[in-house]
């Protein structure tokens, strides 16, 4: 079939990818440590119809050819791993991470994945878990009768338990490090786990070997500007529009071809 | 037949594909970097019997369109784009050197710098590799200087630099994979003054508006061609009734 429709096609399915991911970004605008998305275009391959430089006879050579190309795809939808701003809650146990890093988290079925969601909480356990309920890693356990949590800039996690004098450390909050941080397989939850394209993990103490420090009583919020999002979404539908236009038109130059001949 | 029906056909078939590249065009109006396709239509004289009337039409890429894309500020560090008239060099499958103007870099397991569309990104000596490090800072003649994993900000070191072509732009032609390469074969020499505006990406240089008035000139200029095929039917219909009249 005609390939102009094609390639408005394709430019239609690209643009819709990227709303989807446009309405992503603005459905997490509030969500804390999230990540916003891209949609990456590409260009299709081209059709050589005609060579150019191909010869025209055995002493002429076409001066132009004729290549046609085939559309456009969405190629990739990368995370953008720029830092969100840090919003002071003043709950002792939410952490913000200040730079590179990740939260590590074990998972009901073993695997372990990473996040930047720093609002944790005491499980029933006793345990320091994330919001959605899963085991930080390395574990702490909080003693019972804490009267306080205070968790440092290197992730020392010390508890002021009633009956004692001095705070007692109970364990460390490790970060963990990406070479490409943008390769990481985002899971839902907040949660990322580690792929063939983030590389292995490096685990680290924060504020060492560049990773980024821990600031306890605050959260990163999510790194989505609205305004820029809102300007994507405009040129988004515009180019839906015309994309739908182009098949339009062309549907017009054969419905033209098919009726008046 | 009348040989006019023929020529007039011609002419719908190249419209047709005119509007394809246009189509294509507008398919690509968000992507980083595009370049839109430029196609002409040329005329191709037919000599025969009889009078000299039939010129066929044929449709042409003549290359890309040289303007420049917008600017969009995305604030990523690792996002470039080419300030006026320059080409990023990357490595194309097949192994050779092609130019591109998508500057949305990131870095893959081994360290090597991508584009958006995973090719390895070349240096003055091949592809780039960043080592391991702790920020990764991108200059705006392509110098990228790493500080090293586990080191303080006052060891800062370069790594290496992307490198930059600006060959005349008649010497390049667009492959089929959508990338740009040497007319001869050859790769060009690297241009120290291109400059690129860090935390910014070139956007496509469709001309929307533009590209919607051609494909109405497009749409009615295929209409015609049509009605040229139908009056030449008409006319060889008369010309058939004309014979039943006696």
């Amino acid at each position: 079939m005609e390939s102009a429709l094609w390639a408005a096609k394709t430019g239609l399915d690209a643009q819709q990818t990227r709303m989807t991911v446009t309405a992503h970004n603005l459905a997490n605008v509030s969500t804390t440590g999230f990540k916003k998305g891209r949609a990456a275009f590409e260009d299709l391959l081209y059709q050589n119809l005609r060579q150019v430089g191909a010869q025209g006879a055995a002493d002429t050579q076409l001066p132009s050819g004729l290549s046609l190309g085939t559309g456009a795809r969405v190629v990739a939808t990368e995370k953008m791993y720029t830092q969100g701003s840090i919003l002071v809650t003043d709950n002792a146990l939410d952490v913000a991470i200040n730079g590179r890093g990740f939260f590590q988290v074990l998972l009901p079925d073993g695997t372990q994945a990473y996040t930047r969601d720093g609002s944790f909480q005491v499980s029933s356990q006793g345990q320091l878990v994330t919001s959605g309920g899963y085991v930080v890693q390395p574990a702490i356990s909080i003693p019972e009768g804490t009267q306080s949590i205070t968790i440092g800039n290197d992730g020392t996690v010390s508890a002021q338990v009633a009956g004692q004098t001095a705070p007692t450390q109970v364990g460390t909050l490790q970060l963990a490090d990406f070479i490409n941080p943008a390769g990481l397989q985002a899971r839902g939850e907040n949660l990322l786990l580690e792929s063939a394209a983030s590389g292995a993990a490096q685990t680290g103490t924060a504020g060492l070997s560049g990773l980024g420090s821990l600031q306890s009583g605050a959260l990163e919020s999510s790194n989505v500007n609205v305004v820029e999002e809102l300007v994507g979404m405009i040129e988004t539908q515009r180019a839906y529009e015309m994309n739908s236009k182009a098949i339009s038109t062309t549907d017009q130059m054969l419905e033209y071809l098919t009726t008046r001949l | 037949m009348d040989r006019y029906l023929y020529v007039a056909m011609s002419g719908a078939r190249e419209t047709l594909r005119a509007q394809a590249s246009n189509s294509h065009n507008l398919a690509n109006s968000s992507t980083t970097g595009f370049r839109s396709d430029l196609t002409a239509f040329m005329s191709r004289a037919l000599e025969g019997p009889g009078f000299d009337s039939r010129a066929y039409a044929t449709t042409s890429s003549v290359g890309w369109d040289r303007s420049e894309g917008a600017v969009v500020s995305t604030g990523r560090d690792l996002d470039m784009a080419i300030q006026g008239e320059g080409w990023i060099a990357v490595q194309a499958p097949d192994g050779r050197e092609a130019y591109t103007r998508a500057g949305d870099l990131r870095l893959d397991t081994d360290g090597t710098l991508r584009n958006g569309a995973g090719h390895a990104v070349l240096g003055d000596a091949g592809p780039l590799s960043v080592p391991a490090n702790a920020s990764l800072l991108l200059g705006a003649d392509g110098t990228l200087s790493i500080v090293p994993l586990g080191q303080g900000p006052q060891t800062i070191a370069s790594v290496g630099r992307v490198k930059f072509v600006n060959p005349p732009a008649a010497e390049l032609e667009r492959g089929t994979d959508g990338l740009f390469r040497m007319k001869d074969g050859s790769d060009a020499p690297a241009d120290a003054a291109v400059k690129v505006a860090v935390g910014a990406l070139e956007s496509s240089n469709v001309n929307t508006a533009e590209a919607m008035v051609t494909m109405i000139e497009l749409s009615r200029r295929f209409d015609m061609q049509v009605k040229t095929m139908k009056t030449a039917e008409e006319n060889a219909r008369l010309s058939a009734s004309l014979l039943r009249l006696g």
